[in-house]
């Protein structure tokens, strides 16, 4: 799909990302969080990466710092190879345009006193992506890619329902012709029936587009749907990762197959694997495995020692000292 | 939780220096005055302000000044004012503190009731007609000026009505210790309490009256009315202890303030030599000596009025018990 | 089902509900017609501005009475409450009919723990001392699955995780033993892997105590676990009822084709586009005439203009116009050959 097959789009390479709780202007004081702890992971031109994992996984503070919205505290980021893990506000901005993101709150995200017009011409004359003259012909062809109206333009956010303002979210994220987009929780705000529109417009604009998509998402069948590589994540670290399909049908992470069975069904099917308890604390993380405080299968090594994420067959990686065989 | 008021009390003096550092910059460092001719007054012979000069160090480096300017004013409390007669700047300040407290502290234990009072009231009618009496007579009570009310109340009490039996038992202006005829004291300060109240009252009363209409779109009260209890509880058990923060903050600040010398129309309409009118006549004078202390003074009272309301936080958000 | 001596649980006959805006009365429920017997699970399904929730609140005399119009007729155990004066409408509400909202972080209390709030609704309804409550309270805090009742009777509700807090929340619901527990998307802020959990808590419960739940969601797929009965909500009006069993072999309103269509599979094939609904659900202030859902459907015909039919009194009905045929017709066309990836 894109000329240099052997550089990933963008790769992390063991990044962390620490927040200090509980400090003030005395020296030593505070701990570390790690929200996002040593993850690695490569994104490659034309596919579309799914996180997955429930709140206090780190996928949303990740997803934040591949796009560098974060600073990152650890680690490597390359962007099609350029290291831009220390890369300045200002070196980063050619970089920014190529990556951008989208939100699950619309409406938080769009400012209530602007039309749509000048939401989305801002950033097409500020960086200079279109002359002048053309700008107009590039809204409308947004609004064409997005599936509105063209009218839509000289309309308010407050005039839109939330389907409409998650449209323009992306239609305003497409104004700046990226090649990679990082969507956090695109639909999960929205009611059902339209959250399928949004879900096969995200489908459609990758095969016209040629785009790249970080998908992030607590909903495991709208990853499914959308996503052509899914990553599991459990208290900032990647747990498993592999191609949709296969990870689906056959899960190797005990985590992964206690979540995809907690899902309910409109067909009863298969037994159902109740987790115990709740996530750990980040502050005070398992000492081996992450998920050994809930995992139906935890032995002493798992609770010792930090099983590694390693590579096996057809591109699966899991993290887990006993891999459920498929 | 030791800790938290040690950090808290250290954090204190930390602010009051910084405080007084810029008050003696301001006063002391303007280029183009001299601080000596200042504090040894009009007529002052060149030899006063020689010697006031070598005396305060103003011929020595800023940090010099300072710290001689301190000890003067805290150690040795023999900081004079010399335009003013020459008296002690520290036993002027400690006579006028209690008439300030005194006024504020009456003022405050009023406008918090009556803040209480006619924001629940107003709340839990909301829309009604005497919801909206009530925040019409707020609104006037935070229009009207308090020179202009206390004047009006003077007129009242000390002059037209005086002889009748609603105001008859009014003392004449001016301030009675506590301690040497405590009925006296409170006669005298009744209506100065009123009329500072009266603003307040007004203010605190509309914006806990709007906290509370906001908390009752809150999920918690909803779950609260489901549990089956009754509207009185709800208001005072769910919606007032969470609406309280805000009322909370702005007594702080406004005590504080009210402490540090703010209260001075009130204290000037009613005739009482408070801290706030004793920094008008020493800015009106320039004292210089006189000024540094009623401003340490003030801001000494600001940053308690607000250490105290944190701790208030704690006692009232078990949220920000671990923050 | 239906028996003539014992009334019904919960008898809700044509009940409308409207609000007082700034551009009029807007009608958000409509002629909603429903009755639930003791120990049944129904739920009702709809996406947002459907007036599923807005039905209970209504019902149960949440909704602000000022600006809040209601119509029609609830009885609760054959006890009309709809209009029944707030002091005694408070011994039903928190007694017999217990609440579970949606969010369980912002629906406590912030400023009390979650013991102290227990022990109110219990002494709010019974008289008992406050160490009797407190003990009861305890019990109900170890019943649904908190680990060291004794200590999380003590905590601040943000001090407990999200799914510990609704487990707290469902407690003092239970806490004066309701015949009937109205659960507002009890799971909808919840990991998944928690909803599981709060999910087989409910339905124990429902086994224990011989409580009604009325599950109010938009989420088939819990419906699909927990429900005995389905009623499906669109634009202020029932629009499809009947049992779960019925209603997930044979749905028979093209809006529940939909809603049941859109949802992504997590097994089986994957097809390549999701069936979905065009258009958004319309908000109350803009609910079109006739059938609400006709501007929306793909079989829409020239009697959609009109209000469809009645809903029949029981079974398995659908406020539609399409006629069995056309209904098994347009059923087969979305569900038995889904389009996989190319």
């Amino acid at each position: 799909m894109t000329p240099s097959k052997a550089t990933p789009l963008l790769e992390a390479r063991e990044l962390s990302k620490r927040y200090m709780v509980g400090k003030t202007f005395m020296p030593g004081s505070g701990r570390a969080v790690h929200a996002v702890d040593k993850v690695s992971l490569s994104v490659w031109a034309g596919e579309t990466v799914g996180l997955v994992g429930e709140s206090g996984s780190g996928k949303s503070t990740l997803g934040r710092c591949l796009t560098r919205l974060y600073d990152i505290s650890g680690g490597q980021l390359l962007y099609e190879g350029e290291d831009i893990s220390e890369a300045t506000a200002r070196e980063l901005l050619p970089i920014r345009r190529k990556m951008q993101m989208i939100f699950q709150d619309p409406s938080a995200s769009l400012n209530p006193r602007r039309r749509v017009r000048d939401m989305l011409a801002e950033p097409l004359a500020v960086h200079k992506i279109r002359p002048r003259n053309e700008i107009g012909d590039r809204l409308a062809e947004l609004m064409g890619l997005v599936g509105l109206p063209v009218e839509y333009l000289d309309r308010y956010p407050h005039e839109f329902s939330g389907g409409q303002r998650q449209r323009i979210g992306i239609a305003r994220a497409l104004a700046m012709e990226p090649q990679l987009i990082v969507a956090d929780e695109p639909v999960s705000a929205l009611d059902v029936s339209v959250q399928a529109q949004v879900v096969n417009l995200f489908a459609d604009l990758r095969e016209r587009l040629n785009l790249t998509y970080v998908f992030i998402a607590h909903d495991l069948g709208v990853v499914r749907q959308v996503s052509t590589r899914v990553v599991v994540m459990y208290l900032g670290t990647i747990v498993e990762m592999g191609e949709t399909e296969s990870l689906f049908a056959a899960p190797a992470h005990p985590y992964t197959r206690a979540l995809l069975s907690a899902i309910p069904r409109l067909s009863a099917s298969g037994e159902r694997i109740v987790l115990e308890g709740d996530l750990p604390s980040p502050l005070d993380p398992p000492k081996g495995c992450v998920f050994s405080t809930r995992c139906p299968l935890a032995t002493d090594l798992c609770r010792n020692e930090r099983p590694k994420l390693t590579a096996g067959a057809n591109g699966r990686s899991v993290a887990c000292h006993t891999p459920l065989a498929s | 939780m030791i800790t938290a008021l040690i950090r808290r009390l250290a954090e204190m003096v930390f602010v009051m220096v910084g405080i007084s550092v810029m008050v003696f910059l301001i006063f002391f460092a303007t280029p183009g005055s001299d601080p000596a001719a200042r504090i040894a007054g009009r007529n002052a012979t060149q030899e006063a302000v020689a010697q006031v000069r070598v005396d305060f160090g103003f011929d020595r480096p800023l940090p010099v000044q300072y710290v001689l300017m301190m000890k003067r004013l805290f150690v040795d409390r023999d900081l004079k004012s010399f335009v003013n007669r020459g008296q002690n700047v520290i036993p002027q300040v400690l006579e006028a503190t209690p008439i300030t407290l005194s006024l504020v502290f009456g003022a405050a234990v009023l406008w918090v009731i009556g803040g209480l009072a006619v924001g629940v009231i107003a709340a839990a009618t909301q829309g009604s007609l005497i919801d909206r009496t009530l925040m019409v007579l707020a609104l006037i009570g935070v229009s009207m000026p308090v020179f202009w009310f206390g004047e009006v109340m003077n007129l009242l009490s000390q002059a037209r009505f005086h002889d009748t039996w609603l105001f008859s038992w009014v003392p004449a202006l001016g301030y009675k210790p506590l301690s040497e005829d405590p009925w006296g004291w409170f006669k005298t300060l009744v209506i100065p309490w009123f009329s500072l109240a009266v603003l307040y009252i007004g203010i605190y009363g509309r914006v806990l009256r709007a906290n509370l209409v906001e908390a009752y779109q809150e999920d918690f009260i909803r779950t609260a009315r489901a549990k089956g209890l009754s509207p009185a509880r709800v208001m005072l058990r769910h919606a007032l202890r969470t609406s309280l923060i805000p009322f909370i903050t702005m007594f702080g600040l406004d005590f504080g303030v009210l402490v540090g010398g703010s209260a001075l129309l009130t204290e000037v309409v009613f005739g009482l030599n408070g801290i706030g009118r004793l920094t008008y006549i020493a800015l009106q004078n320039l004292d210089l000596p006189m000024i540094l202390a009623t401003v340490i003074y003030a801001s000494f009272f600001v940053v308690l009025a607000n250490a105290v309301v944190d701790f208030i936080y704690i006692f009232v958000d078990p949220r920000m018990r671990e923050a | 089902m239906t028996d003539p001596i014992r009334p019904a649980l919960l008898d809700v006959d044509h009940l409308k509900v409207s609000f007082a805006t700034d551009r009029g009365r807007v009608t958000a429920i409509n002629d909603v017609s429903f009755r639930i017997d003791d120990g049944e699970f129904v739920a009702i399904v709809g996406e947002s501005g459907s007036g599923k929730t807005v039905s209970l609140l209504s019902i149960l005399g949440l909704t602000d009475r000022r600006t809040t119009f209601v119509e029609g007729t609830a009885a609760f155990r054959g006890r009309p409450i709809l209009g029944l004066p707030d002091r005694e409408l408070r011994r039903i509400r928190g007694k017999q009919i217990a609440f579970i909202p949606q969010d369980p972080l912002t629906a406590l209390t912030p400023v009390h723990t979650i013991g102290w709030q227990i022990v109110e609704q219990i002494r709010t309804h019974e008289t008992v001392s406050k160490e009797a409550a407190k003990k009861r309270a305890i019990e109900l805090l170890d019943e649904v699955g908190l680990p060291n009742p004794a200590a999380a009777f003590g905590r601040y509700p943000h001090q407990l995780s999200g799914g510990m807090r609704q487990r707290a929340v469902i407690a003092m619901a239970l806490s004066c033993n309701p015949a009937l527990l109205v659960a507002d998307e009890p799971t909808t802020a919840l990991d998944v892997t928690v909803q599981a959990q709060v999910l087989d808590l409910l339905k124990r419960l429902r086994r224990d105590h011989g409580s009604a739940i009325i599950l109010i969601t938009h989420d088939m797929g819990v419906v699909a676990e927990v429900a005995d009965r389905v009623m499906v909500m669109y634009a202020g009006r029932v629009i499809e009822r009947g049992t779960a069993r019925e209603i997930f072999a044979a749905p028979e309103h093209p809006y529940t084709w939909g809603l049941m269509a859109s949802i992504p599979p997590v097994e089986g094939p994957r097809p390549h586009r999701l069936p979905s609904i065009p258009g958004t659900p319309p908000t109350p202030a803009n609910i079109p005439p006739g059938c609400a859902f006709a501007p929306r459907c793909a079989h829409r015909f020239a009697p959609c203009a009109g209000l469809p039919p009645a809903l029949s009194a029981s079974g398995h009905d659908a406020f539609c116009f399409l006629d069995d045929n056309a209904r098994a017709a347009g059923r087969a066309a979305l569900f038995a050959a889904p389009e996989t990836a190319a």
